[in-house]
């Protein structure tokens, strides 16, 4: 009997926002017209790009630290934990996490930024790290603040970290990211809310007193679900 | 389970995601160079721009490019990567440069044993961009592999242009990529 080959599970467009989402401006001139052209697996099965935990700073995952010039950032400290998973429940292990954010003060450091809010000479916004064999991940990092930007009057983007996301295979990458629960302007964001009600909210940390550190920081989780390869009878026999 | 929601890359990756060829202090993990001199393999230079709906060319794409070796391998250890000097991945930021190119060297992969013709594997996100797109690259010179290509064969014929990169006078292989309009790139539901 031959082994049938694994297939990755589609992209879920139930769960993804639809690419021309008006009320975000940027997406009308920027989203492809034209349906995808759907590919057999073969492609969605390539291995992801090679790298290894040598590759990752040791400070890399600690983003109150790893930028430190004269001092410790300004804000507040927050600890980012969770599971990197793929839609069938399994961890995905060993795979990257690569972030970036705004300071406590809602700026950017990177140069195209001009919001008139400080930068802070301590802290880049940019971190990195490895799920472990279980999937887990923890970062350390500092609060973003709330910033304007040009979408309509008046707009303001709630609080949030980016995240980049490679899994397993080619097609199991994802770019998203997250909020904090209780934040007023996610209502009224056309970014979050392009996601369809019912899966924006999984882009939502959870605050747990759990992983909450006396003295120290706040816990966030936020568990993040990838493509994954679908069960095939051979598997589930295992 | 179900699927986090894919969201914008949004105008300010550089930093965290290409740091270094932006000028930040922070490393990156991957550069423009997808294999580097001396790797085994026809060296090519591929350049192209990311045009949006108004024929604008966008200074806040991020291109990743992934692909096999010269034997239509892909890589599967650093240690081979380190070896070889060839890396399988690059990424580049299109707001690095004036003229808001991206610029990859690397050598042109073999085809894979499965009949797919050489070709790079295209991850495009930019700001206003809610998934990332797919597309691949095949080298215009390749036409009779391109008759059997299993993807290609998906794609209807008066579209397959749109996937070809050609030599310039100089040899740099061009690409274009347009989001919108009457050359559209083919993106791929992967």
């Amino acid at each position: 009997m031959t082994e049938p080959t694994p297939r990755l599970s589609p992209r879920d467009w139930a769960s993804h926002p639809p690419s021309l989402s008006p009320a975000y401006a940027s997406s009308v001139l920027r989203s492809p017209t034209r349906p995808l052209i759907p590919i057999a697996a073969s492609l969605a099965e390539l291995a992801q790009p090679v790298y290894g935990h040598d590759m990752i700073g040791a400070l890399d995952h600690d983003l109150t630290r790893n930028a430190a010039r004269n001092g410790a950032p300004l804000g507040e400290r927050i600890i980012v934990a969770g599971r990197v998973l793929d839609d069938q429940g399994r961890p995905v292990p060993h795979t990257l996490i690569e972030v970036w954010q705004a300071n406590a003060a809602g700026r950017y450091i990177h140069r195209i930024d001009q919001h008139d809010a400080p930068l802070d000479p301590n802290f880049l916004g940019a971190g990195r790290t490895l799920t472990d064999a279980q999937g887990r991940y923890r970062l350390l990092t500092i609060k973003p603040g709330a910033y304007p930007w040009g979408n309509h009057p008046n707009a303001w983007r709630p609080q949030h970290i980016h995240f980049s996301l490679f899994g397993a295979h080619l097609g199991s990458r994802l770019v998203t990211q997250m909020y904090f629960p209780g934040d007023p302007l996610l209502e009224l964001d056309p970014i979050y809310n392009s996601a369809p009600a019912g899966a924006r909210e999984r882009m939502v940390a959870q605050f747990s007193i759990d992983l909450t550190q006396e003295g120290f920081a706040l816990g966030y989780v936020f568990d993040i679900v990838l493509r994954g390869l679908q069960a095939t009878p051979m598997e589930a026999a295992r | 389970m179900k699927q986090t929601p894919s969201q914008t890359v949004g105008p300010y990756f550089a930093y965290g995601l290409v740091p270094s060829q932006y000028g930040y202090e922070l490393n990156s993990l991957w550069g423009s160079d997808i294999a580097e001199p001396g790797c085994a393999g026809v060296p090519v230079t591929l350049m192209g721009r990311v045009f949006d709906g108004q024929g604008e060319a966008v200074f806040d794409a991020l291109v990743e490019i992934q692909q096999a070796d010269a034997q239509g391998h892909h890589l599967h250890s650093l240690e081979q990567a380190r070896t070889t000097g060839f890396r399988g991945f690059g990424r580049m930021g299109t707001g690095s440069r004036e003229d808001r190119c991206f610029v990859f060297r690397t050598i042109k992969p073999g085809a894979s044993a499965d009949g797919h013709a050489p070709h790079l594997d295209v991850i495009l996100t930019l700001r206003g961009l809610l998934n990332h797109l797919y597309t691949r690259i095949y080298f215009e010179e390749d036409s009779a592999q391109h008759a059997r290509d299993p993807v290609l064969a998906q794609v209807p014929p008066e579209r397959r242009a749109t996937l070809m990169a050609r030599p310039d006078a100089t040899g740099v292989y061009r690409f274009d990529i347009h989001l919108q309009g009457p050359e559209e790139t083919v993106f791929f539901d992967v």
